[in-house]
């Protein structure tokens, strides 16, 4: 199993490497010139140049290229220019906010998803078969910032009873001591109760948003996969072995209709990770999704290549669970592979 | 071989299924038995509805088959009447079968001594503690060498011939009164077939368990039955002791099968193959005899209902109006 890791590890620095290098040549491509912005309109042709000259951009291309590698092999992902805040540690202090989001909404779908999935797969052509697929084709068509919009509308606005979308928590109260970084969990350590149901409550929204976005894809492979293996050899053994359906259903059907599922749920993951710029923004949730867009629009390169980098770090740790997630569940697939 | 009660007693079972194109007659007036320690062969072409009989009547047919009629009486208790739990507990402790290409009939992703426990913790009292020595025992009886390792073999780390040891053990793991075997040779290489077979026979002689061989290889069923059951398109078309069958055919579907049935003399040129093909069994206007549109020997009355009936009570009956 450390083999494995190490290996994937080891593989995927090809990729941060090209990550690296395409991340650095798109920043300076962006339109929009940081040094201009960054003196403001009414600065001449000299503060310009000078503002130029201390964020080192009168420098050449390479040489700004090899600066930014020695930072990165230091640890140091720069400065923001527009918070005047190290990138690093506002990444690591936003990256709890997105991260507590996504796994919420992943946990979310895959609670809907999979019982309906199943549900859907051993009663084909029933009324539970129909609502998978309205669900399923409701999510793939709704795109995630009109529902994101629309949950808000109708359940803040017009119902009154989900909270103000304003971020993590209502200005009544005060984050928990920093622990995880995860609110909820932070707030049950810190042993208030109130605090983490204030935090849930903020929640609910925006991970009912993320749930409905990924829970078609996951339904329909989990209906589709045991579909199949329900119609396969090994379940008419189980079956004419006489062993009860809930044994036959979980411990022969689903376990191996999981392998198309974890992979799924692995892309899934990554396309949370990708829509939380959106999400972020309709919730005014401070995660980096919203960090990265606002920095994108001051065009600030350091927290743009540093959001990329850490996404690319993020895609690669999730492959590898997935992978470590699969050759636990499938003795075929072999670890020296 | 006449048993005066016998073990499973199928009477004018009937079955269909409902598909996107129609209603398929899969199985119509079906009515055979099988003695206690009996071993019988189920023999015909593919979709005769030899595999779809034994499904019907261990109650595991395709959510889209249906029953439509008749009984199936085993160990006192009719089969197409019971509950689902009722057959499940049936299935596997008295009446466990086996199917063909073992390889994909066993679970990918559990060990096989895992999966030969399942079977015991289902239908046994055998303490948790000991299900593993239960487990290696049974591997054991169907002589797969190294039990002890083999326990904990997934079926992709075994030959086909070693699955289909398997397969028995987790099928005679609760000692059943009745093994079904679905084409068990099928997809094995030729040598493992033979050995698989040997096994199956001897198993079936020192447990005294009725044996039903499913097959569409007449020859592999005159050299282990004793007695053969002749399917054609959902019919059974004619039933015999092995030996009366071949030596006088009564059915011309059954004399035109041991006519391409080759053994040891037979040069290639004398194979016959069966003219035409099975009837669409989606067909509304199915005629009652269902091998009359192949047969030489039609007549007008041959299509008229009622079927011409196997008179259950001869050892050697056939359902034809016209037999040889």
């Amino acid at each position: 199993m450390l083999r494995l890791i190490g290996r994937r590890l080891l593989a995927a620095i090809p990729n941060v490497i090209g990550i690296v290098v395409v991340t650095f040549i798109l920043t300076r491509a962006l339109p929009g010139d940081p040094a201009a912005f960054y003196a403001g309109p009414a600065a001449t042709q000299e503060a310009v140049e000078q503002v130029r000259a201390k964020l080192g951009l009168d420098q050449p291309l390479w040489k700004q290229f090899v600066d930014y590698v020695g930072d990165l092999a230091r640890g140091d992902l720069g400065l923001s220019i527009s918070t005047g805040q190290q990138v690093l540690d506002e990444i690591l202090r936003r990256l709890p906010a997105s991260l507590e989001l996504t796994l919420l909404g992943l946990v979310v779908a895959c609670a809907i998803a999979l019982p309906l999935g199943i549900l859907a797969s051993t009663r084909p052509g029933s009324w539970i078969d129909h609502a998978c697929r309205l669900v399923t084709t409701l999510g793939v068509s709704l795109p995630i910032f009109f529902t994101g919009l629309l949950l808000a509308y109708v359940f803040y606005y017009l119902l009154g009873i989900a909270p103000p979308p304003v971020g993590r928590l209502d200005s009544m109260y005060s984050p928990p001591p920093h622990f995880t970084g995860f609110y909820l969990v932070d707030s049950l350590v810190a042993g208030d109760v109130g605090l983490f149901l204030a935090a849930g409550k903020q929640m609910i929204l925006p991970v009912l948003t993320l749930a409905i976005f990924v829970l078609a894809p996951i339904a329909r492979m989990t209906r589709a996969a045991m579909l199949g293996v329900l119609s396969s050899d090994f379940v008419r053994t189980a079956r004419a072995s006489g062993l009860s359906s809930s044994t036959v259903l979980y411990r022969y059907a689903f376990r191996n209709a999981m392998l198309p599922v974890v992979t799924t749920m692995g892309m899934v993951f990554s396309f949370m990770l990708g829509s939380n710029v959106v999400i972020e923004k309709v919730f005014a949730w401070p995660g980096i999704g919203s960090f990265a867009v606002d920095a994108l629009v001051q065009s600030d390169y350091a927290p743009v290549q540093g959001f990329v980098l850490v996404m690319a770090m993020l895609f690669v740790a999730i492959n590898l669970m997935i992978d470590i997630l699969y050759t636990a569940i499938d003795p075929r697939v072999s670890i020296d592979d | 071989m006449d048993h005066p009660v016998p073990l499973l007693s199928v009477e004018s079972l009937g079955v269909e299924f409902r598909t996107r194109s129609g209603t398929v007659h899969a199985l119509e007036e079906i009515s055979f038995s099988v003695g206690k320690g009996e071993t019988i062969g189920v023999v015909g072409e593919s979709g005769s509805g030899k595999s779809v009989l034994f499904y019907a009547v261990l109650g595991i047919l395709d959510p889209a088959g249906r029953i439509t009629g008749g009984r199936a009486v085993f160990g006192g208790l009719d089969l197409v009447r019971a509950s689902p739990s009722e057959l499940e507990a049936i299935r596997g402790r008295e009446a466990a079968m086996i199917f063909q290409n073992p390889r994909v009939a066993l679970n990918p992703i559990r060990k096989v001594g895992h999966q030969i426990e399942d079977v015991l913790a289902r239908h046994t009292s055998t303490p948790s503690a000991a299900l593993r020595q239960r487990a290696i025992e049974a591997l054991a009886s169907v002589r797969i060498p190294d039990p002890e390792r083999r326990y904990d073999a997934y079926p992709f780390e075994l030959s086909g011939g070693l699955c289909q040891r398997i397969m028995i053990a987790i099928a005679l793991a609760c000692s059943p009164s009745l093994l079904v075997a679905d084409e068990p040779t099928t997809g094995l290489d030729v040598t493992t077939q033979a050995a698989v077979m040997d096994l199956i026979s001897e198993l079936a002689h020192k447990r005294k368990m009725a044996t039903v061989l499913i097959t569409h290889d007449l020859g592999l069923a005159a050299e282990h039955c004793d007695r053969i059951v002749v399917m054609h398109a959902g019919h059974v078309v004619e039933t015999a002791p092995t030996a009366d069958l071949f030596a006088h055919p009564r059915h011309p579907y059954t004399a035109r099968l041991i006519a391409t049935t080759p053994h040891g003399t037979s040069d290639l040129r004398s194979l016959a193959a069966i003219p035409g093909y099975l009837p669409d069994l989606r067909r509304g206007d199915l005629p009652a005899c269902r091998f009359s549109e192949r047969c030489d020997r039609f007549e007008a009355a041959c299509t008229e209902r009622p079927l011409a009936r196997l008179d259950a009570g001869q050892p050697h009956s056939v359902a034809c109006r016209r037999p040889l």
